[in-house]
Parts: C-alpha cells; sequence; structure tokens
C-alpha cells in the first residue's frame, strides 16, 4: 500500500487488523471481521507496528519469547533472533535497542506466531541500507513460504521489487491499484527524453508527431516527449532536430516509473 | 540493484492460539520479572515498608496508650497495608500508564492473548510481588518482636479484596489518563494514604473533619481491618471488609468502561 504521508494508510491497516472500528463500510479480513471475530482471526494475523509496542525494560529475546507463548506453533525464538541479526543483543532491554534494532524486533514479533497473512507498517523507515537489505529477504522468504504480507511504504523501489500487487490511496481513497508493471504501462504509456540548448519552439515538433504526443521543457534544456513512442516517433523526433540545427544529448526512451505514476496520482502534476 | 539471495520458505503458515494456561504463565511472568527489575519499584513495594517498619518500632514518637498498644503491633498491620497499596495500586498504574503510552497493550491486544488473561496476568504478577513482601515484611516484624493474633484466613480474605480494590483503582487511572498524569497522580495518592490511612499512627491524631474524609479511604479500611484482627485477635471486620468490597466494584466498573487500551 502506497500513499504519501498522511494518506491513511496506517489507518487502513489498523482497521484490519481490528484497532479501529471504520467510520462508513464494512471490513473482512479473511473473510472475517476483524473486530467481531477478533479471537478466531488474531492467531491466524502477525501484526508489526509503525512505533512502540515492546516493555521498555523486556530484553529482545524475552519480547520473542513472550509473543511465541501466545502460538500454537511458533518459531524458535532463537533461531529468529539469529535470522533478524540480534542475537548480539538478545539480553539487552528494548529501551538500549538502536531505531534499526527495534524496527526488527517488532518485525519478528510479527512473524514469530507464523501467521498467514501479516500486517507491516513501513517495516523500512529508518533503516540503513543492511537493515532495508535483511528486512526485503525476510519478506520475500515470507512471500516464498506462502504467507500473504500487506506491506505500507512509501519507497516506491519497495513496492515496485517486492509487491505482487500495488494499492495506491492519498486523502483515505482507493486512487490506483494494480500490479506494479500495469501501474506503469497505464496512461501514457512511454517517454522520450534528451536535452538540448533552452527554448525550443515545440510547436513545430508537434506539427510532425501524431496528434495525441506531447512535448514540454520539464526545465531549462530539458526536454519530454510523451506518447506511444514507437520507431516512427523516434525518428520524427530526431529528424525534427536534425532540421532545426539542434544537438539531441543524452537521448533516451523510457518506461514510466511507479514514482511518475505516483506523483501524479497523489499530486495531480504530471511529472 | 543488489540482488537478494534465493527465497527460503522458512516461515510457512501454522497458525493457531497456544492454550490458556501457557498464556497466563507467560505473561505473569514478564509482569513479575519487569516489576523486580525495576529499581524504583523494588524502593517503593519494599525498602520504603521495610524501612518504615523498622524506623517507627525503634523511633517511639507515639507513647503505647497514644498507639492503643506496643509500636510493632500496631505499625505492622499498617504497613501490610502500605505494601498491597504500593503493588497492587502505585506500582500497577504507573506501569500500566507507561505500557499504555509505550503501544504494548495495543501490540499484546493484537496477538491471540485474550484481554482477559492479559488483566489476570497482571494480577498473578501483582499476587506474586504481594507473596513476596509479606513474607519479608512479616519476617522482619517477627525479627522485631512482633505478636500476631487472629485467624489467617480473614487476614488472608482482607489482603485480597484490598487488592482488588487498589488493582481496580490503578487501572482505573493508568486506563484514562496519560501516562505522566499518572505516576504524579498515584504518588500523590501514596502520600495521601501513608498520610491519611492509619499506617504508622492512629487516625485519632488526625483533626476531625479530616478523620471522617480519611476513614472511607479503602486503604484505612485495608490498613484499620487488618489492625482489628491481627492486633485485637478479632473475627471478621465485616464493615471494613465491605467497604473495601464496595471501593472494589465502584472502581472495577468503571475501568472496565473507561480503560483505552492506547
Amino acid at each position: 500500500m502506497l500513499g504519501p504521508n498522511g494518506a491513511g494508510k496506517t489507518t487502513t491497516v489498523e482497521i484490519c487488523e481490528g484497532f479501529h472500528r471504520p467510520d462508513s463500510g464494512s471490513v473482512r479480513v479473511l473473510g472475517l471481521d476483524p473486530i467481531g471475530d477478533a479471537p478466531s482471526l488474531r492467531p491466524r494475523v502477525g501484526v508489526m507496528l509503525q512505533a512502540g509496542g515492546c516493555y521498555p525494560g523486556a530484553r529482545t529475546l524475552e519480547m520473542l519469547q513472550l509473543l511465541a507463548a501466545h502460538a500454537a506453533h511458533p518459531l524458535d525464538p532463537r533461531e529468529l533472533l539469529e535470522r533478524l541479526g540480534l542475537t548480539k543483543v538478545a539480553r539487552s532491554t528494548y529501551r538500549r535497542l538502536s531505531g534499526g534494532e527495534k524496527q526488527r524486533l517488532s518485525l519478528g514479533l510479527a512473524v514469530i506466531g507464523r501467521p498467514e497473512l501479516v500486517f507491516l507498517d513501513e517495516p523500512t523507515a529508518g533503516l540503513d541500507v543492511q537493515g532495508r537489505r535483511d528486512t526485503w529477504q525476510l519478506i520475500t522468504d515470507l512471500r516464498a513460504s506462502g504467507v500473504t504480507v500487506v506491506l505500507t511504504t512509501h519507497a516506491m523501489d519497495e513496492a515496485e521489487r517486492l509487491a505482487d500487487s500495488v494499492v495506491i490511496i492519498n486523502g483515505g481513497r482507493l486512487v490506483a491499484a494494480g500490479s506494479p508493471a500495469e501501474l506503469t504501462a497505464s496512461g501514457a504509456q512511454n517517454q522520450l527524453t534528451f536535452r538540448a540548448r533552452p527554448g525550443l519552439n515545440l510547436g513545430s515538433l508537434l506539427s510532425v508527431v501524431p496528434a495525441e504526443v506531447s512535448a514540454v521543457e520539464t526545465a531549462p534544456g530539458e526536454y519530454l516527449v510523451r506518447g506511444t513512442i514507437d520507431p516512427r516517433l523516434l525518428a520524427a523526433t530526431t529528424a525534427w532536430c536534425a532540421d532545426n540545427g539542434v544537438m539531441a544529448e543524452d537521448l533516451r526512451v523510457q518506461q514510466r516509473s511507479l514514482e511518475d505514476v505516483f506523483v501524479e496520482l497523489t499530486t495531480g502534476v504530471t511529472p | 540493484m543488489t540482488t537478494l539471495p534465493a527465497p527460503t520458505p522458512l516461515y510457512t503458515p501454522a497458525p493457531g492460539a497456544a492454550p490458556w494456561h501457557r498464556m497466563l504463565l507467560a505473561q505473569t511472568l514478564i509482569e513479575l520479572k519487569l516489576t523486580l527489575r525495576r529499581g524504583e519499584s523494588v524502593l517503593l513495594t519494599l525498602i520504603i515498608p521495610v524501612g518504615l517498619l523498622v524506623f517507627f518500632t525503634k523511633v517511639k514518637l507515639l507513647s503505647n496508650e497514644q498507639l492503643g498498644g506496643r509500636p510493632i503491633d500496631f505499625v505492622t498491620p499498617g504497613v501490610l497495608a502500605l505494601a498491597v497499596l504500593s503493588t497492587a495500586f502505585t506500582g500497577q498504574a504507573i506501569a500500566t500508564g507507561f505500557e499504555r503510552s509505550y503501544g504494548v497493550l495495543k501490540r499484546l491486544g493484537a496477538s491471540p492473548l485474550p484481554r482477559g488473561l492479559l488483566l489476570l496476568g497482571k494480577t498473578f504478577g501483582v499476587l506474586a510481588v504481594e507473596v513476596l513482601q509479606i513474607v519479608v515484611l512479616v519476617a522482619v516484624a517477627y525479627a522485631l518482636g512482633w505478636h500476631p493474633h487472629g485467624n489467617p484466613l480473614t487476614v488472608l480474605l482482607l489482603l485480597v479484596v484490598g487488592t482488588a480494590a487498589f488493582s481496580a483503582l490503578g487501572l482505573l487511572m493508568a486506563g484514562t489518563l496519560r501516562a505522566e498524569a499518572t505516576l504524579a497522580a498515584a504518588n500523590g495518592v501514596y502520600l495521601v494514604f501513608l498520610l491519611l490511612g492509619g499506617i504508622v499512627f492512629p487516625l485519632t491524631r488526625l483533626p476531625g473533619a479530616l478523620q471522617g474524609f480519611a476513614k472511607v479511604l479503602p486503604g484505612t479500611a485495608l490498613s484499620t481491618g487488618l489492625r482489628r484482627v491481627l492486633e485485637a485477635g478479632a473475627g471478621m471486620p465485616w464493615g471494613d471488609l465491605g467497604l473495601l468490597a464496595l471501593w472494589a466494584v465502584i472502581a472495577g466498573v468503571l475501568a472496565a468502561r473507561t480503560f483505552r487500551w492506547e
């Protein structure tokens, strides 16, 4: 689930986790009501809160053992600790852990009960490169194990890399849904960018390309052509450059990134 | 883009809740461990009561006539009541208030642990600490020459109902106020009770108006009830027990209605 800060990602997830009652509408998780059916739903669902959730005075291993004691067939707490890279701080109290270590422990608490569905609320927020990598590894391992992962993030690369399906929300509303490939392929499919001297008359370019193609100078000397970029359009653009004595540098054909889609959908501005 | 190692299926789902007694045992043990690990709670639950017991036995601020008996026989029941208050009310209110603000109660609420078991685990944790306190205080009191009277079962019932009343009051406070406000208020109430609860000097030493107020406090009911049994060898002090039970029911109902888990 992608969305800018304040879009309602945490609220949505916390309604699914049964922490809040929806103001309107209804929610079903694994076919069950998160509040009414909580006793049968909770053992099947793992939860990682965005922050906190641990006794400050409890040791890392103790927290994992506590949550393991709630599950019928938990993972081995020491093995999980090793996999999370927390063995060195097994006996440290939660309040002495670094931010990254707290995040990893919180992730461990979500999976120790061997749930079939986990909600991870911004699991990589504030992590260093290694921490992010380890978390991604754990998430791909969860997927490979057949666990459904609901992940909130505002990191595009994370969504692009880990998600089978992405929903983008903004202002509490769903604005797009689909696989990363579908989302980046939707709308204006491809784009062509190049650099040249500033202030070119793009009107003359538009007269030699199909009508649905648009062209803008996004920054002085930076040009963006959007439309269905096929060999014919590429040839027309370079021919126009030759006719106008324009030396096009750094000419590229690109697919839109998820980030472009995201910015467009959440700000209404086409990048 | 860096590549990750091939994914491995280490997390094959096997959902299910543990049997209730395993959850309850784990919750009780963590509550007990955390309480004993906090220096300030050991100070509050053991060092201060033992210190008061020794100080008011050895330093004769009031005569035996003013106390209505020997200092040790007067002070021990009061300090036992204070021990229960410090653990069931002050300690529990502060710990629970902070657990709420740190999101611990929220986190545990999303696990298979039912809320009832969470509260029962807290109660058992409190009772375990109380057993420890009572053992230490009784041993010190005996060493100081204490001669208790009365039926131990009567004493036990008073302690249990007193624990229920103080726990309910503590959870009422922790479930509604901010953690910082709970911290201040719980310590304030502890002090009020120490001064007005008939712990180390008789209520009759207080000015008349204050005496009336002090008499309806649960702490006073517990210390007075314990003293009637342990010092005078009386039977069940129904009035004091009834007052404690009333506090337990009122505070319990209010706490159940108002408690916010996050």
